[in-house]
């Protein structure tokens, strides 16, 4: 099978792995050395396909054979895929090629399991530790973990790596257990937690000596996939809340269950709910940079709001807090105001030294006005109480229905 | 009123033709500022000593923030940067000096404004220059095309030094082009597209990847284009397979909806799918020549 078919198969069978991300890395560059490469800490969309999605980093699989049956994933034992596997010296020529010519950051390598885990992670390994060690390679390199693989390959892979996952893959459990029947959980967390316990030391040993390696410098993420099962937004979003803290991870994906070919007839055969993955994206973002709690976010019947974004949401559940003063608020309350980000709470806080802030300004901030205004006080500006009633103010802040429409963007 | 000729439209002669002003007390609004080439015989006048103020600068030190946001605002494609930055260096002296804290000022808005429509433009430099491998009497030269929206030749070229100090290339552009041999980068004038190569055997795998790493089920045209605008497509080799996959999606996600649940037999539909991405690859497939040299300067 020649190069382009065998990275026809390969490319498609990654694209069910959400992160393209290639920032956090340690800045570096190719001067002094005889390679290519450089990182600048804040990432690169080198181009994006129709689907929105950045294309960052030559995404694929080593193999998609693979000895595992999970039912949500197009590689898995039984599937029809065609098969394809790349050698350790394809993959490597493929990424240098690519980045000579500035289409990619680096590389994002997984693959399907072959033969056993170890063996399996020890190609992985081997591609990265000979881009960097054989072509002295500086772009960005993020490993895809084999959970069950020997402690000592995670360990290696870090070393070469700028950031390793390891896919927890479904929100719970039970439902792995159902879905992956080779996968265990505790195993994936073990495996997590292993990564947590290196990246930790590697941070420790760095700041006694700059000459001490990197172990993975930017974190660990993983994945879980969102409407496979009939898992709440509410256990989402605390399992999320919950990897965030055990395992000090840098990023949790969400992936709305896509529709595959050749799918396993356990699984919803529908559009892949990508407004509540965009809902879960904005409620991560709500914990991590904006100081709510998980459990303060989703309403009491646990599923997010699909038409209103959590953070209005909340809003029109508290509206007792409101409005807010923009002029003397706190910096936490300010960032509970719905359609206020954190920049523009940073200008705020900024301008306020020197002058009042007016209802004029808001439009200079950029944000929505209209869903800004009902909720806070300005010089000149004083929401009327009745503006805050929820019939009226969802009616106004609320997208008019749709009529749903299986093929269209959301 | 003293007209201001910048012999270039950058921030060195904006700078040096400002500090003339200021020394001589021209107040913003008495200033006319042009570049060369822009209306005949106004050559170089100094500024003129007609007009003055009698208001004392209070501080001639500016901000470091100032000269920072200057010289990024100053590389906006728009001659209304000119005056602006001038009207803002004259209120920093004059008495405003805490101007640049109110980012909603107007002035400093607009400011603020062009220098990150600036750095966008940086960025988006890095993310789509393309460049294509030749063989340059012998030597392996990365060469890519690129048209700027602002003057930021020299200002994006240090990323690619940092990222391929050991390779040779050279970013042509209609303003500037940069060249690196290793060792010293050299900025030579503007050049056309007919100066650049017209492909590279590589790209035919780019654009397979581009096309495989699409998920159909997951179309959000609108999105691509907001973040990589439809200005730059021209110049990227995977942008022409766009409109073959937005067309085609409806109906791949179609026949996968369709297929899912069923038994695991449906190897024929699948592969019919791929054949039609590898038709809408084939129809590219027409630039495997790769020019020999390439006019440098």
């Amino acid at each position: 099978m020649d190069i382009q078919s065998k990275l026809a198969i390969l490319a498609d069978a990654a694209k069910y792995d959400a992160s393209c991300a290639s920032s956090a890395a340690p800045k570096r560059t190719s001067r002094g050395g005889t390679g290519v490469g450089s990182t600048t800490g804040m990432g690169i969309c080198h181009a994006y396909a129709p689907d929105g999605r950045c294309i960052s980093l030559l995404k694929i699989l080593l193999t998609n054979f693979c000895i595992f049956e999970c039912a949500y994933c197009i590689n898995r034992n039984s599937s029809n895929v065609r098969r394809a596997r790349f050698s350790v010296d394809e993959v490597i020529d493929l990424t240098l090629a690519f980045y000579k010519r500035n289409y990619i950051e680096g590389l994002f390598l997984s693959s399907g399991i072959i033969q056993s885990p170890d063996y399996t992670m020890e190609q992985v390994v081997e591609v990265a530790r000979r881009l960097r060690v054989d072509h002295d390679f500086r772009g960005y390199i993020h490993l895809k973990t084999i959970p069950d693989a020997d402690p000592d390959l995670l360990k290696a892979a870090g070393v070469y790596a700028d950031r390793l996952s390891i896919n927890v893959e479904l929100p719970t459990a039970t439902t792995l257990q159902r879905f992956a029947p080779e996968k265990s959980m505790p195993r994936i967390e073990a495996s997590m937690g292993t990564l947590r316990a290196r990246i930790t030391e590697a941070k420790v040993e760095r700041r006694k000596s700059r000459k001490a390696p990197h172990f993975s410098p930017s974190g660990q993420s993983t994945q879980m996939i969102i409407g496979a099962d009939d898992t709440s937004d509410a256990q989402i979003i605390d399992r999320a809340a919950s990897l965030y803290s055990g395992f000090k991870l840098k990023r949790v994906y969400y992936s709305a269950f896509s529709p595959i070919p050749d799918a396993s007839s356990e699984l919803p055969p529908q559009q892949p709910p990508l407004l509540r993955e965009h809902r879960l994206y904005q409620s991560d973002w709500l914990v991590r940079f904006y100081g709510f709690a998980a459990d303060e976010i989703p309403p009491p019947g646990g599923m997010l709001d699909l038409d209103i974004d959590p953070k209005l949401a909340w809003a029109l559940r508290h509206r007792a807090q409101f409005p807010v003063d923009l002029n003397r608020a706190p910096r936490e309350q300010l960032l509970r105001v719905p359609g206020l980000g954190t920049k523009s709470v940073a200008k705020i806080l900024r301008i306020r030294k020197f002058r009042k802030l007016r209802s004029d300004d808001i439009p200079k901030l950029r944000v929505a006005t209209a869903k800004v205004m009902p909720f806070v006080v300005l010089a000149d500006h004083t929401p009327h109480r009745a503006r805050l009633e929820p019939a009226d103010l969802r009616g106004r802040l609320a997208p008019p229905p749709r009529q749903p429409d299986l093929f269209a963007g959301v | 009123m003293p007209t201001v000729t910048l012999q270039q439209p950058d921030f060195r002669h904006w700078r040096k033709a400002a500090r003339q002003l200021l020394a001589q007390h021209c107040p913003p609004d008495t200033v006319h500022w042009e570049l060369r080439g822009q209306s005949a015989g106004l050559f170089g006048d100094a500024p003129g000593a007609q007009a003055h103020s009698t208001t004392q600068p209070k501080h001639n030190a500016v901000p470091k923030a100032f000269i920072d946001l200057a010289k990024t605002a100053a590389c906006i494609r728009n001659e209304a940067v000119w005056p602006l930055l001038y009207r803002v260096l004259w209120r920093l002296t004059h008495g405003e000096r805490q101007l640049l804290a109110d980012t909603l000022n107007d002035d400093v808005l607009r400011l603020r404004r062009w220098a990150s429509a600036v750095r966008r433009d940086v960025h988006k430099m890095h993310a789509f220059v393309r460049f294509r491998c030749i063989d340059d009497q012998g030597t392996e030269r990365y060469v890519a095309w690129f048209e700027p929206t602002h003057r930021i030749v020299a200002r994006a070229a240090s990323f690619f030094v940092g990222r391929y100090a050991n390779q040779h290339w050279s970013i042509l552009t209609p303003d500037h082009c940069a060249h690196w041999d290793r060792s010293r980068l050299e900025l030579t004038p503007g050049l056309s597209l007919a100066d650049a190569p017209a492909g590279d055997a590589l790209e035919d795998l780019w654009r397979t990847y581009f096309a495989s790493i699409f998920n159909p089920a997951r179309l959000k045209p609108g999105m691509m284009r907001s973040e990589m605008p439809e200005k730059y497509w021209k110049n990227l080799p995977e942008a022409r397979l766009i409109g073959a996959l937005e067309r085609g999606s409806g109906a791949q996600l179609q026949g996968m909806v369709a297929q899912a649940g069923s038994n695991p037999d449906n190897n024929r539909k699948r592969q019919a799918q791929r054949t039609q991405i590898r038709a809408a690859l084939a129809q590219t497939n027409c630039e495997r020549a790769v020019k020999p040299g390439v006019k440098v300067s």
